[in-house]
């Protein structure tokens, strides 16, 4: 670095350097880490602007908000069993006998200053969470952005899914009202399904039969430290591979194989990046505030096995389980002494292995059957590889259709048939779903082929009358504000000043721009 | 906008503040400039009020009202800063291959199979015998730790606390007198002594119900088990043990919450809709001299969803 300009503030304190005391203190630091290079590099790292790329960003500044929500509500929430008499401003409840963590949730809700607006916002990140993952998987799937080299990024992220969906599901038992203790018993009862080791599987877990006095305990650690950890490990190991092979692109003007355009990190993606932060945490705060989410109060705790019953719903992310236990028929098995319980591992069990391990699987399934060993830093249009895009839209239908299987009663009351005949339509629904969807994409995808330009902004016709009647339609020409005139990208400044001085050789070394 | 659009990309070292990348994409970076320090400002209003509201212990919808707000509105300013403030760019970044030169490869590959191949092989012994060590070391530590999570089941999942003439209790402990339900009603009961402990959650809760007010047959074989109209069957769904709390007295059904799986409790809880897979197993009665409720014997299969050492 030459011939800088320095101006008068600093030569007055020529001795610390052109870049002051931030110079000196990134001095020091790579003096002992050597920082200085890959920092640079790291500053200078190119995201891509286009919007399907925020998805991921979404679920991450969720899971943000999902750690501070959390720490707040470990200060207070007490993960016992044990029965206590609950005395407190929610008078419905007052004088009652329940356990110490229900009562400690309802304190949360009632008597601690900005509780049950972490509780409710930490539900609302936790559902944005895993609708967000599953989003940006879809982004990824429909893209090819999976594909060589990064199938390792796709597993990753399937696994975060998957603990994310766990540590959802043993968050809202935590509380231990109605809802949790119905969910915790059917999680109980699915383990006791597997065939061999179930009920030690059970019993392991839970300390014994259900529901046990250790259960609420195990379920803290594992929902506050042990998965929040590996989240996060591999998080950072998700983030550090997307920075060591850089990010994929969809194909445009100066975009190669070679290359990714877009702002750099610093200080542009920064700046809007932890916007989006502010963003996501500012939607969260206000759904928090105005979206009642969870009303434990009205659900009741759930010793009370004498009550009746709520009708209970899960949280949404599990309503492909509770939609498929539902529609699957009473098959029990048994033979030689011993029993298999059909009716719960298929649908529980062997249904979501299949679909994840399928998913874990796809990257090199896909590989394999289009012998594609090449390396892909540019995106695919859906349209264009039909076969995938219809597969995940028929997966996509499947487990759509599951969901909605969750809620055969609801349906049936609300359209006023017989359960009876809402059960058979899901069982028809489920079963074909997947090849509609299939077809259906795979139609449009094709449809889309042949349609040049599609997606782009259409001009409108201009008709006119001749003198002799005659009608002659024209295409209009294209408004200024719909072209879309794109600069060349250029490589990262590293100096943005009006009188820094150029032609630095030394610093654009190793910087070059597009081929066009 | 297209007068620039083929221009050739300027070298990074003339970047000055004229090149078109490095203009803000704000047509009026001013006024800009302006409205996002309107939006800041406005955040810092929110953010004070939003302490203001912890202060006097102000409710939920205030606070992340007040917080949401000012975090949004920093968001936005944030954001526009970024997008319109900033050079537009775009930029283009070079992409390197992951992979190394052939010689590298070929110099890790011979570190890996060569040298550390090799030294096994020269070893064989050992390079087992430390495998052998570790594979047990690695049994030995799950087994212990596996095992004193839990006890085993052993046949806590086959029995419960049902026996012969055990009284039927209700969630207080209080005995059922025959003249206790009218028909039509009905009550969860307990084995007497074991109305609160962990066991009448999982395994002892069991419903009673007044079908009739003479003695009924739900099936061959249960001849006396209904008397004076009265049957009991196991409160745990066979489906996933829910407790099967809704009874629908008009059709002398028992519906499961969870999965709406219905028993017929005039003919052995059979289901006759849903995923159970089984009859809710029925619990014999008899009324006692005293005109008590009893079992006459516990339940004759295990209550519950089913597992794989169910007979
Ligand atoms: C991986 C991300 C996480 C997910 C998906 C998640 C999800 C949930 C959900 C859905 C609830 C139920 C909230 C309710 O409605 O009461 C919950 C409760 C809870 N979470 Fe999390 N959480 C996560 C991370 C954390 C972390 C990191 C902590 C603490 C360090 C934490 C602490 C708690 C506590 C203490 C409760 C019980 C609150 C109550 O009962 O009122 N969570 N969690
Ligand atoms: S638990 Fe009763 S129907 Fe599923």
């Amino acid at each position: 670095m030459t011939d800088i300009a320095v101006n008068t503030k600093r030569a007055k304190k020529a001795q610390a350097g052109p870049y002051g005391k931030v110079g000196q203190a990134l001095n020091g630091l790579d003096d002992r880490l050597g920082v200085a290079k890959g920092g640079r590099t790291f500053m200078d790292k190119i995201f891509p602007d286009h919007w399907s790329f925020m998805l991921g960003e979404i679920a991450l500044y969720s899971f943000v908000v999902l750690l501070v929500t959390g720490i707040f509500l470990t200060l207070y929430y007490v993960p016992s069993s044990s029965i206590v008499t609950y005395h407190g401003p929610y008078l419905p409840l007052d004088g009652q006998k329940f356990s110490e963590a229900y009562a400690s949730s309802i304190n949360l809700s009632f008597s601690v200053r900005a509780g049950l607006l972490m509780r409710q916002m930490h539900h609302w990140a936790c559902d944005i969470f895993v609708g967000s993952i599953v989003v940006h998987m879809c982004r990824v799937f429909f893209t090819g952005a999976f594909r060589k080299p990064r199938e390792l990024n796709w597993s990753i992220g399937l696994t975060l899914l998957t603990l994310a969906i766990v540590n959802g599901f043993i968050g809202y038992s935590l509380p231990d009202d109605l809802v949790s203790g119905t969910g915790i018993r059917i999680a109980y009862s699915i383990i006791l399904s597997i065939p061999v080791v179930g009920t030690h599987l059970a019993f392991w877990l839970f300390g014994g039969n259900f529901p046990g006095t250790v259960i609420l305990g195990r379920f803290y650690a594992i929902h506050i430290l042990i998965l929040p950890l590996v989240i996060l490990g591999l998080v950072g190991a998700h983030l550090g591979l997307l920075v060591r092979q850089k990010h994929t692109q969809f194909p445009g003007e100066g975009r190669t194989e070679k290359n990714v355009v877009g702002s750099p990190m610093f200080p542009i993606f920064m700046a809007k990046t932890t916007g989006f932060l502010f963003l996501v945490g500012g939607a969260i705060a206000l759904l928090g505030a105005f979206a009642q989410i969870n009303p434990i109060w009205q659900f009741g705790p759930y010793d009370n096995i004498a009550k009746i019953s709520y009708a209970v719903q899960p949280d949404w992310y599990m309503g492909f389980l509770d939609g498929a236990l539902r529609i699957f028929p009473a098959w029990s098995f048994h033979s030689f002494g011993y029993t298999i319980p059909i009716e719960v591992l298929f649908p529980a069990v062997i249904l979501p292995g299949i679909v994840f391990t399928l998913g874990y699987l796809w990257p090199n399934l896909e590989a394999r059957i289009t012998k594609d060993d090449e390396i892909h830093n540019l995106l695919d249009r859906p349209r264009d590889r039909p076969h995938r895009t219809a597969a995940g839209a028929g997966i996509l239908s499947l487990l759509f259709m599951l969901f909605i299987a969750s809620s055969t009663d609801v349906i049936a009351n609300y359209m006023h048939i017989s359960l009876n005949e809402v059960l058979i339509a899901m069982r028809v629904l489920v079963l074909v779903s997947p090849f509609i969807g299939y077809a259906v994409a795979y139609y449009i995808c094709k449809e889309l082929q042949g349609v040049e330009k599609a997606g782009k902004r259409k001009t409108h016709n201009i008709v006119t009358r001749t003198a002799t009647g005659e009608y002659v339609t024209v295409a209009a020409p294209m408004n200024v504000n719909d072209m879309h005139a794109e600069l060349h990208a250029v490589p990262v400044p590293n100096y943005i000043e009006d009188d820094a001085v150029a032609a630095s050789a030394s610093s654009t070394a190793g910087v070059r721009t597009v081929d066009r | 906008m297209s007068e620039h659009e083929h221009r050739e990309p300027v070298s990074f070292s003339r970047a000055k503040a004229t090149d078109p990348h490095m203009q803000p994409a704000a047509k009026d970076p001013v006024g800009m400039e302006r409205r996002i320090a309107i939006l800041f400002i406005l955040a810092f209003g929110l953010f004070a009020a939003f302490g203001a509201c912890y202060w006097v212990n102000a409710s939920a919808w205030t606070l992340g009202a007040t917080m949401g707000g000012g975090l949004l509105l920093l968001g936005v300013g944030l954001v526009a800063w970024g997008k319109y403030l900033m050079p537009k760019g775009p930029f283009v970044e070079e992409r390197h291959d992951m992979a190394s030169s052939s010689e590298d490869r070929d110099a890790f590959a011979a570190t890996i199979v060569e040298r550390g191949g090799g030294i096994v092989k020269r070893r064989p012994v050992l390079g087992g015998l430390l495998g052998a060590g570790v594979g047990v070391f690695s049994l030995v530590a799950i087994f212990p730790l596996l095992r004193s999570l839990g006890p085993n089941p052993g046949n806590t999942l086959l029995v419960t606390d049902w026996k012969k003439k055990a009284h039927l209790v209700d969630s207080t402990g209080r005995r059922i007198h025959v003249d206790d339900l009218s028909i039509g009603s009905a009550v969860t009961v307990f084995p007497k002594g074991y109305e609160n402990d962990d066991q009448a959650q999982s395994m002892d809760q069991t419903i009673l119900i007044r079908i009739a007010d003479h003695d009924i047959t739900t099936q061959k074989g249960r001849e006396t088990w209904g008397p004076q109209g009265y049957v009991a069957y196991s409160k745990l769904c066979t489906h996933l043990g829910c407790p099967v709390g809704l009874y629908e007295r008009e059709l002398k059904l028992l519906v499961c919450p969870c999965h709406q799986s219905m028993f017929d409790v005039t003919n052995g809880a059979i289901p006759n809709f849903g995923p159970a897979p089984r009859p809710l197993p029925q619990l014999p009665l008899y009324v006692d001299s005293e005109g008590y409720l009893r079992a006459q014997n516990g339940f004759d299969e295990p209550v519950g969803p089913g597992f794989w050492e169910r007979k």
